[in-house]
């Protein structure tokens, strides 16, 4: 690692995962990149090889980003074997170049599973993430329908656990991380924000079941209890919460089994 | 000339909106699913609408560039969301909101909007709370508030220094449960590249999808378009780097006005920027001046100096010295502009002297390492990433950057352009903000539209229009605007030029930001009004769009981007040249009062410059719609 | 779906069969490893032990069930879990590091292999006698208990039953090098799959959070450590010759 307030510039090479298409045979490309500011972000420098590429008359590397400040969860490399590279709690755009030394050679790869098909080159597809929240991830509230805000105390532990588990930003490096390719750090961030909030206990057995229930289906792996998501998470949420939604879905699968169910007719002139 | 009605309703003015409620037409829950609604854009405003429009029973289809509606940059919100809730106890009513807003943008916006926005800001909160989002509290369990610039009382309500990314995924949370229930169709990777117009009234939309290329057209009842700011004109700014105009624009090529759009918002507290190379400016949120305290050194010769090693007395603290009674929590546009003369007369910091200091030092010593650590440690971490600084040891570096854009297509009080069918939400209309947006104004508005004042509205226009009368998209209308674009998409990968799309937008940006930036004068407009058609002119002769059509092609949707950027700039200027008066955002050298505040001209300008397409290569025409007072003196807005 | 379709069917209930399975095997040989360390005392405990356990009769046919089955289901779990994970990520990265994953949970998979081989040997070697028959219990001479065999304070066995002489079986059994260190590396494997298994239980049922998650680790691997020299003891003690076949002379000359 360069010193942090270094300003000599930096050589790199850059050996990017190219890929034209989903069925396209993939490879690693080299892509040498130099006089490289250690202030520049990891992006700007995809940006300015894209550039060169341009120019030479070569297909740009296809990679994905929006915000650029770490919280909108597109971004999504693995950068020299670790999901969005390497610094602890940031996601690849908030990587900059002094993380690196002069000469090294950056690998960047896609995050892969098989429930993140791949695009083109460093894209991925993630909408399985939308899907599990499309089952469940929710409370279900029609607009207009709300009690006064302060009408629902929340104790501050509760609410800044839920915000823990909150800052989510769904950009799938738990499941790149996880040798298993599995989803559950996502799926239990969403389940334990919920499932904290006193608003979230009408639907905190269905919710649960339905959300694990989607995620086995879409192909995720299982947890075996590495905590590999947590150090990859870009917002160092904790493993706690797998703990607690294992918790909830062998609590909710007892519950559904054995609790009465109401009948549904709904009655009325 | 377009009719502009703002249809702003009679009556007193707390009684507007929930008297419009009950006058305007409804269509009843048998037919709503009979109406299908395209909304264009996931952020606050277009997810929330999407899903209370089809809570209600309309048939919605949603199309977001994104690869997932969370990703919009909504999410990039960090300090918090206004709302008159009064928990505090410290004087706050929806009228104290109200006219904290309307004096806030300069008095630039309508008194009916801002209005409504502060009454239906308490909804806002409740409908939050109950989708689970978790907003900080206070020990007991209750809600907890912080002060914001431009206010007086503690009205924001905040979720750490991610309020908008907390709102938004509020929001997606109720989209993806309409997803799930089969009310909305949600089309992700999909950017709206032209709007289908049938007789005068919005009826589709023609989009890419950005994966397979291919060119698609929906068809519906009514359009919204809820696809936010136009700041990454100017290219770095605090915006997303897929944030664009190009719904808008298109729209407005469609015969929708384009309201304002001069008034840009520039944020005081940014970190600096550090090289050419820079794709992106990182905002520091403004909750950061409720403890830190701006300062550059008095002294030009101190300017490169460490700042720690600057006397206290060597220090200017220009705001609390311009602003006693606001201090550091002075508007944003005064703050910025205060920084830049700072930075004029040669007192800035950093390497590039465009920089002041934003110092904790005094918190430090008041709450503590620690305390400001719980406060503000997320904003530190994210300073310390990109600078290699700690803001705990030397003071922050920041500078003004372009942040939000108050300007939009124009919108009447049921937020329907004067395209009928065609309605705006969110960042992407002109209404709420006048000449300049107060922090932690804009979540507020955006969920505001969306839950809260287009479910009702969008009925009074779809009432009137005969349930199954939409048009098909076999319609000669969808079939030449598809080709229009399959056209122009073709275009771009034939130019085959020497420069890529991203060296064009960086010079337009430099254009904007030195001739239309925090400070304008006739001159440097005139200026800009010639360089932007001759880089326009370059653009589209060397340009170079590398790959094909039928693929994920990122150059090719930047380059649209940036075609439309290339047209908006120009309008930008004209709108700021023919706007001769400073307000707000808008600050024009040429009228200021001595002491350097924004010199407006109620007599001339307290209108909407509403700017109409006319054709390429014509002049647009400016319509006007006059800003009527009914129930607040437009004052000098005074800070001191 | 019920009860058993969510356990049997869904990813965390297979983990919550690998953990409570887990736990029942986990018992099983603590309960073995205390067993055996009577061998340290006089023959009689160990050899009284054997024929008290075979005198339970039906009942340990019942542990026997519960512990196969428990063991059945651990490595169906185990297998289908493993497949599903394989196929997860069917395109692998070019370089891939780990973060945190400890190394024995990165063994999991050939520490669970070992152990079950060793578990067949073990029951060939000392249940059902197919290797080593010369040392097996029913090839050398019954043993005259010479002491009652007490457990919780009553008389379970009393002094003067023939029993099967384990104790020397035992002992001349591990007096072959290759028998003992096949054993220890299995214990050894062994020790480290219950340090992430007996970790991972916690989690697996919700138990678990970071807030005494150090407290556990530390008692997980002070219970290992144990459990490994405990059994490394036995072997170690034959090896080193501590332990040697007791007098022929106190066995009963006849059968």
């Amino acid at each position: 690692m360069v010193a942090e307030n270094s300003t000599q510039p930096i050589s790199v090479t850059l050996r990017v995962w190219r890929q034209a298409g989903p069925a396209a045979p993939g490879k690693f490309v080299d892509y040498p990149a130099t006089n490289v500011s250690p202030h520049m972000s990891f992006l700007e420098l995809l940006d300015v090889v894209n550039d060169g590429l341009t120019l030479k008359g070569e297909e740009p590397i296809a990679f994905a980003h929006d915000c650029r400040e770490g919280i909108c969860g597109t971004c999504s490399c693995t950068i020299n074997g670790k999901p969005h590279g390497p610094g602890h709690g940031v996601a690849t755009c908030q990587i900059y170049m002094r993380a690196f030394s002069d000469g090294d050679v950056i690998i960047v790869e896609p995050f892969r599973a098989r429930a993140f098909p791949l695009v083109k080159d460093l894209v991925v597809d993630r909408s399985a993430f939308d899907q599990i929240i499309q089952a469940g991830g929710f409370i279900s509230v029609r607009t207009g329908a709300a009690p006064d805000a302060n009408s629902i105390p929340v104790p501050k532990g509760d609410a800044d656990l839920a915000m823990d588990a909150a800052a989510c930003i769904g950009c799938g490096a738990c499941v790149a991380a996880c040798k298993n390719a599995s989803a559950m750090l996502f799926v239990a961030a969403k389940v334990s924000q919920l499932g904290l909030l006193p608003q979230g206990q009408p639907e905190r057995d269905s919710r649960v079941l339905a959300m694990v229930g989607t995620m086995d289906a879409l192909g995720f792996g299982n947890c075996t209890n590495q905590y590999e998501c947590s150090a990859a998470c870009p917002k160092a949420i904790s493993h706690d919460f797998i703990a607690r939604m294992n918790r909830d879905y062998l609590k909710a699968s007892v519950r559904a089994s054995f609790k009465p169910a109401a009948s549904s007719a709904t009655g009325g002139a | 000339m377009a009719q502009l009605d703002s249809r702003i309703p009679a009556g007193p003015l707390a009684e507007k909106w929930r008297r419009h409620k009950t006058e305007i037409k409804l269509v009843n829950p048998a037919n709503k699913r009979k109406y299908e609604i395209i909304v264009v854009g996931a952020g606050l405003a277009g997810a929330s609408a999407a899903a209370t429009l089809a809570e209600l029973g309309y048939k919605v289809k949603s199309f977001v560039f994104h690869d997932s509606p969370r990703r919009a940059h909504s999410i990039a919100a960090q300090g918090g969301i206004n709302a008159a809730k009064n928990y505090q106890n410290d004087g706050d009513s929806v009228h104290r909101l109200f006219y904290d807003t309307l004096k806030g943008g300069d008095y630039r916006s309508r008194e009916a909007n801002v209005h409504r926005l502060a009454e239906v800001s308490v909804n806002i909160i409740d409908q939050c709370v109950a989708q689970g989002v978790p907003f900080a509290r206070e020990y007991g369990g209750l809600l907890a508030n912080r002060s914001f610039g431009g206010a007086q009382v503690s009205r924001t309500f905040y979720a750490r220094g991610q309020t908008g990314q907390q709102l938004l995924l509020g929001a997606y949370s109720a989209l993806s449960r309409m997803i799930g229930a089969g009310g909305v169709e949600m089309h992700t990777n999909s950017e709206m590249l032209d709007l289908v117009v049938i007789d005068g009234h919005a009826k589709g939309i023609v989009v890419r999808n950005l994966l397979t290329g291919a060119i698609e057209t929906y068809a519906a009842d009514a359009v919204i378009l809820a696809t936010g700011g136009y700041g990454n004109v100017f290219n770095l700014s605090t915006y997303a780097r897929g944030s664009n105009v190009t719904a808008s624009w298109r729209a407005y090529k469609r015969g929708a006005c384009f309201a304002n759009p001069c008034y840009t918002q520039i944020h005081p507290t940014c970190i600096p920027v550090s090289g050419d190379y820079q794709s992106k400016l990182t905002l520091m949120s403004e909750s950061l001046r409720n403890d830190g305290r701006i300062w550059a050194p008095k002294k030009k010769e101190d300017a490169k100096k460490d700042p720690n090693s600057i006397p206290e007395a060597d220090r200017d603290y220009y705001l609390e010295r311009m602003y006693p009674s606001f201090g550091n929590l002075a508007p944003r546009d005064i703050a910025s502009r205060a920084a830049k003369r700072v930075c004029d007369e040669g007192r800035g910091v950093g390497e590039t002297g465009l920089g002041v200091y934003l110092d904790f030092a005094d918190a430090i010593k008041r709450l503590g390492e620690a305390g400001v650590r719980e406060r503000y440690g997320n904003l530190f971490d994210i300073y310390h990433e990109i600078t290699a600084e700690s803001a705990y040891q030397v003071p922050m570096r920041i500078f003004p950057a372009v942040h939000y854009t108050m300007g939009g297509l124009w919108v009447d009080y049921n937020l329907m352009s004067n395209v009928p069918g065609l309605f705006v939400l969110g960042e992407a209309n002109f209404s709420d903000h006048g000449a300049n947006r107060l922090g932690a104004s804009a979540l507020m508005q955006g969920l505001a539209d969306g839950y809260f004042v287009i479910p009702y509205t969008i009925g009074d226009y779809l009432a009137g229009q005969k349930p199954g009368s939409r048009p098909s998209v076999d319609a000669p209308e969808f079939k030449a605007a598809a080709e229009n674009i399959r056209g122009m998409t073709e275009r771009f990968l034939q130019i085959k030029g020497k420069e890529p799309v991203s060296h064009y937008h960086k010079r337009l940006g430099k254009i904007l930001w030195e001739h239309c930036g925090m400070a304008r004068t006739r001159a440097t407009l005139t200026e800009a009004l010639k360089l932007i058609p001759a880089l326009r002119e370059e653009f589209w002769a060397n340009v170079k769009v590398p790959g094909s059509a039928d693929t994920l092609n990122q150059s090719l949707e930047q380059a649209g981007r940036v075609a439309d950027f290339l047209e908006l700039g120009e309008l930008l200027c004209l709108d700021a040249l023919t706007r001769e008066e400073s307000c707000g955002g808008h600050f024009r050298e040429e009228y200021q009062y001595p002491d350097g505040e924004c010199k407006r001209d109620d007599v001339n300008f307290a209108h909407v410059a509403a700017w109409e397409f006319q054709g390429a290569g014509k002049a647009p025409l400016r319509n006007i719609e006059p800003l009527n007072y009914e129930f607040t003196k437009m004052s000098v807005r005074n800070y001191k | 779906m019920n009860l058993a379709g969510r356990i049997f069917g869904s990813s965390i209930g297979r983990k919550v069969i690998m953990a409570i399975t887990g736990v029942i095997l986990t018992g099983f040989v603590i309960g073995h490893l205390v067993g055996n360390l009577q061998i340290f005392a006089e023959p009689d405990h160990i050899n009284g032990y054997g024929a008290f356990l075979h005198q339970l009769g039906p009942l340990l046919w019942v542990a026997r069930i519960v512990l196969i089955a428990s063991a059945v289901l651990h490595i169906w779990a185990a297998t289908v879990l493993t497949m599903e994970n394989h196929a997860a990520r069917d395109v692998k990265y070019g370089v891939k590091h780990t973060l945190r994953a400890t190394l024995s949970s990165r063994l999991m998979r050939v520490s669970g292999v070992v152990v079950l081989a060793f578990l067949i040997y073990h029951l060939a070697h000392f249940t059902l006698g197919f290797t080593q028959a010369a040392t097996f219990k029913e090839s050398l001479p019954l043993y005259t208990l010479g002491t009652d065999f007490k457990v919780a304070g009553f008389i379970t066995v009393r002094a003067g039953t023939p029993t099967f002489d384990v104790y020397n079986m035992v002992v001349l059994g591990f007096q072959k090098p290759v028998v003992s260190l096949f054993y220890i590396i299995a214990v050894g494997l062994l020790s480290l799959h219950l340090l992430h298994g007996a970790d991972s239980m916690f989690q697996t049922m919700g138990w678990r959070s970071e807030k005494w998650a150090g407290g556990l680790r530390k008692i997980v691997v002070l219970f290992c450590l144990v459990y490994f020299v405990g059994n490394l003891a036995i072997p170690g003690a034959v090896l080193l010759g501590k332990l040697q076949p007791h007098e022929p002379a106190r066995a009963a000359a006849t059968r």
